[in-house]
């Protein structure tokens, strides 16, 4: 397989760094970026596989990027890469495009296998990410009635998203409800399609009120 | 340390009844917010009171009254906005997206006030052109236009760092085009009511209309002042409060980087031994990450911070990083706390035992039940034989759930890992039994 190509974007040079060293001789870094502007023109002029995006970015933050660069780099997947766990901010950077959320003490052998499978189009959900579905989705319906209620979680979706949550890697997900890694991916990517697309209010509502709590 | 200690644990039982409050958005709005913070106030969607305001205001204006009253009265919502220090310290430097406008959100106000134009076109053919229609229009359009004005340098006064307030950056805030022209369009509405007023009074009854002019006049100065001064006095008082805050933060932030110095000069002295360097760093990881980027509550609050705060400790203790992820929560009562201290136990053995590099807890919990998960990839062992030094698994987790009602499933196999899994109620009904009246 390929190498992936990947741009980093993150203000802090040193973790940029970090980074790719341990990327080093597993994809190809081929830029990196310190805000916005910068990431901007890296990924056009670049159109990596994949954008490693920092949450917290001067000039807007992450979900700027998702939204400047639009459809003009259809084939650029991005992975935001972050050291807040804060719900807002997982669930805006979903909602804003990303096709994943790691946090940055993910480590270098996770992290590239995270980078190919977002590459793949697929979505990566860790536990945490799971946990924050799990909640702001409260509530599911019945498989009769799928389709496309894009404000619930089918069963089958929070079966997957609860296993996620424990601690469980796709395939191990796989083994234990008896369906194939391909399935569960589909569930993912369609939970993260529910979490991008679902209009109701109390999504982002429910992301900014639950520190009130 | 322990001069807090004392202080700390009698006052924990009184909680004080803080009542809603009702805000204005300043992230949905269209004119003041005032629609959007009732509706979410209320629990209805936003059309409903949009319409609403609308059609009073078409038929007899009471609309617009109380729509301009609860504009000066209501607070915004911006001043109860309180992020944990570090997603404020990324707002203030722009490194998080801001508020954006909603155009999707236009379209059917559009249709509305289509509806209610209509609506006061009929009323003027049936009724006829009534003489001071039009200008009462104008004039409260005009009182809108720099009522939204007062907003905007009000919203920027707050993030102005400058702390200065002078009367012009009062009024104009960071000035720039738009607030020149909402200043600007504003006036000159409300010189154009005055205007109109007086050319369609005509030559008789001068004296009537000067006075009824002059009146107008003044009220229209103390709608336009009331609220700068009515907010300016409202910050004043929040910037006492945002003083007294940001003192006691700035004492959070003490105390933080000096535990991150200790941290570091633990990591110099111990640069040798990777374990106990990745233990310190994780420690401290997990302290900062806390404070900047969540609100935790107090562990004999909620069941999610106590499993943390196990966590945590076996963290420390053992130096296997232990994640949390947790869905729901619920009060730590005296029922749910043998299923908490059975999977800090739990935790411990994993940690202690099984040789994983990381263990999983998840727990899901609402108000009838808690579940938790505890699992670990590593050795495993074979359930049926419990080896003697794990007697915490009979005594301290199967036992302790039977005790007091509640399930334990455990499975294992060597090679594998283990992943507990523990449940109780957490209803308060009373048990039968002396203990009838539980936990508080």
């Amino acid at each position: 397989m390929a190498r992936r190509s990947v741009v980093i974007v993150d203000d802090h040079a040193m973790f940029r760094t970090g980074v790719r060293a341990e990327l080093a001789d597993k994809v190809e870094v081929l830029a990196e970026a310190a805000d916005v502007d910068e990431a901007i023109q890296a990924v056009l002029s670049l159109r990596p596989d994949v954008v490693l995006l920092d949450v917290h970015l001067p000039g807007g933050g992450g979900v700027e990027v998702m939204r400047r660069v639009g459809t003009r780099s259809p084939e650029t997947k991005f992975l935001a890469l972050s050291v807040s766990d804060a719900a807002e901010d997982v669930i805006g950077t979903i909602r804003g495009g990303a096709r994943g959320y790691v946090t940055k003490t993910i480590t270098g052998p996770e992290l590239a296998s995270a980078i190919d499978r977002v590459a793949d189009g697929d979505a990566v959900f860790s536990p945490r990410l799971a946990g924050f579905v799990l909640d702001a989705f409260a509530g599911s319906i019945a498989v009769a009635q799928v389709d496309e209620d894009l404000d619930r979680l089918t069963e089958r979706e929070r079966e997957v998203m609860r296993l996620i949550a424990r601690g469980y890697a796709y395939k191990e997900v796989a083994g234990k409800l008896f369906i194939s890694i391909k399935t569960v991916e589909t569930h993912v990517s369609s939970v993260l399609r529910k979490l991008q697309l679902s209009s109701r209010h109390e999504l982002t509502r429910w992301a900014s009120d639950r520190r009130l709590l | 340390m322990c001069d807090d200690c004392g202080e700390m644990t009698d006052t924990d039982n009184i909680e004080a009844f803080t009542p809603r409050r009702a805000t204005r958005s300043s992230e949905d709005r269209i004119l003041g917010g005032v629609a959007v913070g009732l509706a979410v106030h209320f629990g209805v969607d936003v059309m409903w009171v949009r319409g609403g305001f609308l059609l009073s205001s078409v038929f007899g204006g009471f609309g617009v009254a109380l729509y301009a009253g609860l504009w000066m009265i209501l607070p915004t919502d911006a001043r109860f906005d309180e992020s944990a220090p570090g997603i404020a310290a990324a707002s203030r430097q722009g490194k998080r997206p801001g508020r954006s406008s909603k155009l999707e959100d236009v379209g059917p106000l559009i249709a509305l006030a289509a509806v209610a134009l209509g609506i006061v076109v009929l009323v003027q053919s049936l009724l006829g052109n009534s003489m001071i229609f039009w200008p009462i229009l104008l004039g409260t359009v005009g009182l809108a236009v720099l009522w939204r004005q007062a907003d905007e340098a009000q919203r920027e006064r707050w993030t102005d760092t400058t702390g200065r307030i002078d009367p012009l950056r009062a009024v104009l805030g960071k000035g720039g085009v738009a607030s020149y022209a909402r200043l600007a369009a504003g006036v000159a509405l409300l010189l154009g009511a005055l205007t109109l007023f007086a050319a369609q009074s005509g030559p008789t009854g001068v004296a009537r209309e000067v006075v009824i002019a002059g009146v107008v006049g003044v009220a229209g100065l103390a709608l336009t002042v009331g609220p700068w001064l009515f907010r300016l006095a409202g910050d004043l008082s929040e910037e006492r409060a945002a003083r007294v805050r940001s003192q006691e933060r700035a004492d959070v932030a003490a105390h933080l980087h000096d535990s991150v110095l200790q941290t570091l000069a633990l990591i110099q002295k111990h640069s040798d031994d990777s374990r106990t360097v990745a233990k310190l760093a994780r420690a401290q990881e997990r302290d900062l990450r806390s404070w900047l980027y969540a609100a935790e509550p107090e562990p004999e609050t909620s069941v999610a911070s106590a499993l943390r705060a196990a966590a945590a400790e076996v963290e420390d203790g053992h130096g296997v990083p232990v994640e949390v992820v947790t869905v729901g929560d619920t009060a730590t009562t005296e029922r749910v706390l043998p299923l908490i201290l059975a999977a800090r136990e739990a935790m411990v053995n994993a940690a202690k035992h099984s040789g994983a590099e990381r263990v999983d807890v998840y727990a899901e919990m609402d108000d009838d039940q808690a579940e938790v998960f505890i699992r670990d990839r590593g050795a495993g062992f074979d359930p049926g034989q419990v080896p003697v030094d794990r007697l915490g698994v009979r005594g301290s987790i199967v036992d302790r759930m039977a005790r007091h009602g509640g399930e334990s499933t455990i499975r294992s196999a060597l090679g594998e890992g283990t992943e507990v899994r523990l449940a109780m109620t957490t209803r308060l009904e009373p048990r039968p039994g002396p203990r009838a009246e539980g936990a508080s």
